[in-house]
């Protein structure tokens, strides 16, 4: 007992080490691409740019943390064009030019890119506008039930069959069984559930 | 009736768009060079390093570009078709040597044949960078005014330079 108490903590730590060391080489892979950088200003500008752009041969990857080739490229004529002098607009009208809207990750909103932005409304709209129809449409169909004057008859001769039932049926001048049976603070509704429990249950005993 | 015909018109949408997608290579992003002037460059000449080559010579003719490496494994796939096409004598073909040592660049056409009119060689790929190319091989149409009408990503097949390639060609020099 007394070793495993001392072996413990040791262990312990050792299993923290291990972690640790498990952990560190894949950190230092996921370190954003390296590149020559003899300018900090111009590097992180040129990374923070290179996040909003798409690297066309990796598969949804910024340049600025790809290590292929072309990405590498684009990430030295971005920083040249940066110590020329050129503004952050100017890089990426520059790579619009070349390869296209799709290079960015947040395309602008105009007139090619259109279809793209509206579509998830558009299909929204459509969407709402067929459930608003169908529903219409079903409420059409359910159509409250007409009773012939037979009908209303038969219901009430129904009715009568069953006391406690009375409650219910206003024509009916039975109203002794039904104040006997519902306690008169209840509401309405609630009297009738009652009073149809009731009746139900003097049927079976019965 | 309306129960059957609409679901059935929806399907027949969704299934078009899904078919689409599946014969889409989202690889290939249409060029938006197209239409618009090619990019002016000057390149030294594979074979004589001494020796340069601007575009604008070409201008008045129909040409193609097109950009290979030696360490492009898809050119090697292009490159029978490239030589027996060089040989029918329809269009002058420039290679660019893009990214690539030229000792590299030389030695492969040696082994394998030279079906280029002449090669330019584009080490650093600045000029490919203007061309917005991005996976080689690549192959673009540029008509008499300097214009470029077609770029193709990826390799030439028999395909693309009957179907899409020679028509276009011919409509060009035809201006």
């Amino acid at each position: 007992m007394k070793i495993a108490k001392l072996i413990l903590p040791v262990f312990q730590v050792f299993l923290l080490v291990a972690l640790v060391a498990l952990w560190l080489p894949a950190n230092a892979y996921a370190a954003v691409a390296k590149d020559i950088a003899d300018d900090p200003v111009v590097e992180t500008r040129m990374m923070h740019l290179a996040e909003k752009v798409r690297c066309l041969v990796c598969q949804s990857e910024p340049v600025s943390t790809s290590h292929s080739d072309w990405s590498q490229d684009v990430r030295r004529i971005m920083r040249d064009k940066m110590k020329e002098g050129a503004t952050d607009q100017e890089i990426m009208d520059l790579l619009v030019a070349r390869f296209g809207k799709s290079v960015l990750y947040d395309p602008p909103v105009d007139k090619e890119t259109m279809p793209l932005w509206s579509a998830p409304f558009l299909l929204l709209l459509i969407g709402g506008v067929f459930l608003v129809i169908q529903l219409k449409k079903r409420k059409e169909l359910v159509v409250e039930a007409k009773l012939t004057a037979q009908d209303e008859q038969r219901a009430a001769a129904l009715l009568d069959e069953i006391p406690a039932l009375s409650v219910l049926n206003p024509s009916n001048d039975n109203k002794l069984s039904a104040s006997s049976l519902s306690s008169a603070s209840l509401p309405q509704g609630e009297s009738a559930d009652v009073s149809l429990r009731d009746a139900r249950t003097k049927e079976t005993q019965a | 009736m309306m129960r059957f015909i609409l679901p059935f018109v929806l399907f027949v949408i969704l299934s078009v768009f899904l078919y689409r997608g599946l014969g889409r290579d989202t690889a290939e992003i249409p060029s938006p060079l197209v239409g618009k002037a090619a990019p002016a460059f000057v390149l030294p000449l594979l074979h004589e390093p001494a020796k340069q080559f601007a575009s604008k010579e070409m201008l008045g003719k129909v040409w193609l570009l097109n950009v290979w490496a030696s360490w492009c494994s898809s050119c090697k796939d292009e490159h029978p078709l490239l030589m027996n096409f060089s040989q029918q004598h329809i269009v002058p073909v420039v290679g660019m040597d893009y990214k690539d040592k030229p000792v590299d660049g030389n030695e492969t056409l040696k082994a394998a044949g030279d079906p280029y009119n002449l090669v330019v060689s584009d080490i650093d790929g600045s000029v490919g960078f203007n061309f917005g190319v991005y996976g080689v091989p690549e192959t673009y149409v540029i008509d008499k005014q300097g214009i470029i009408r077609y770029k193709l990503i990826g390799p030439v097949t028999p395909q693309n330079l009957q179907k899409t390639i020679l028509p276009m060609v011919a409509r060009l020099q035809a201006q």
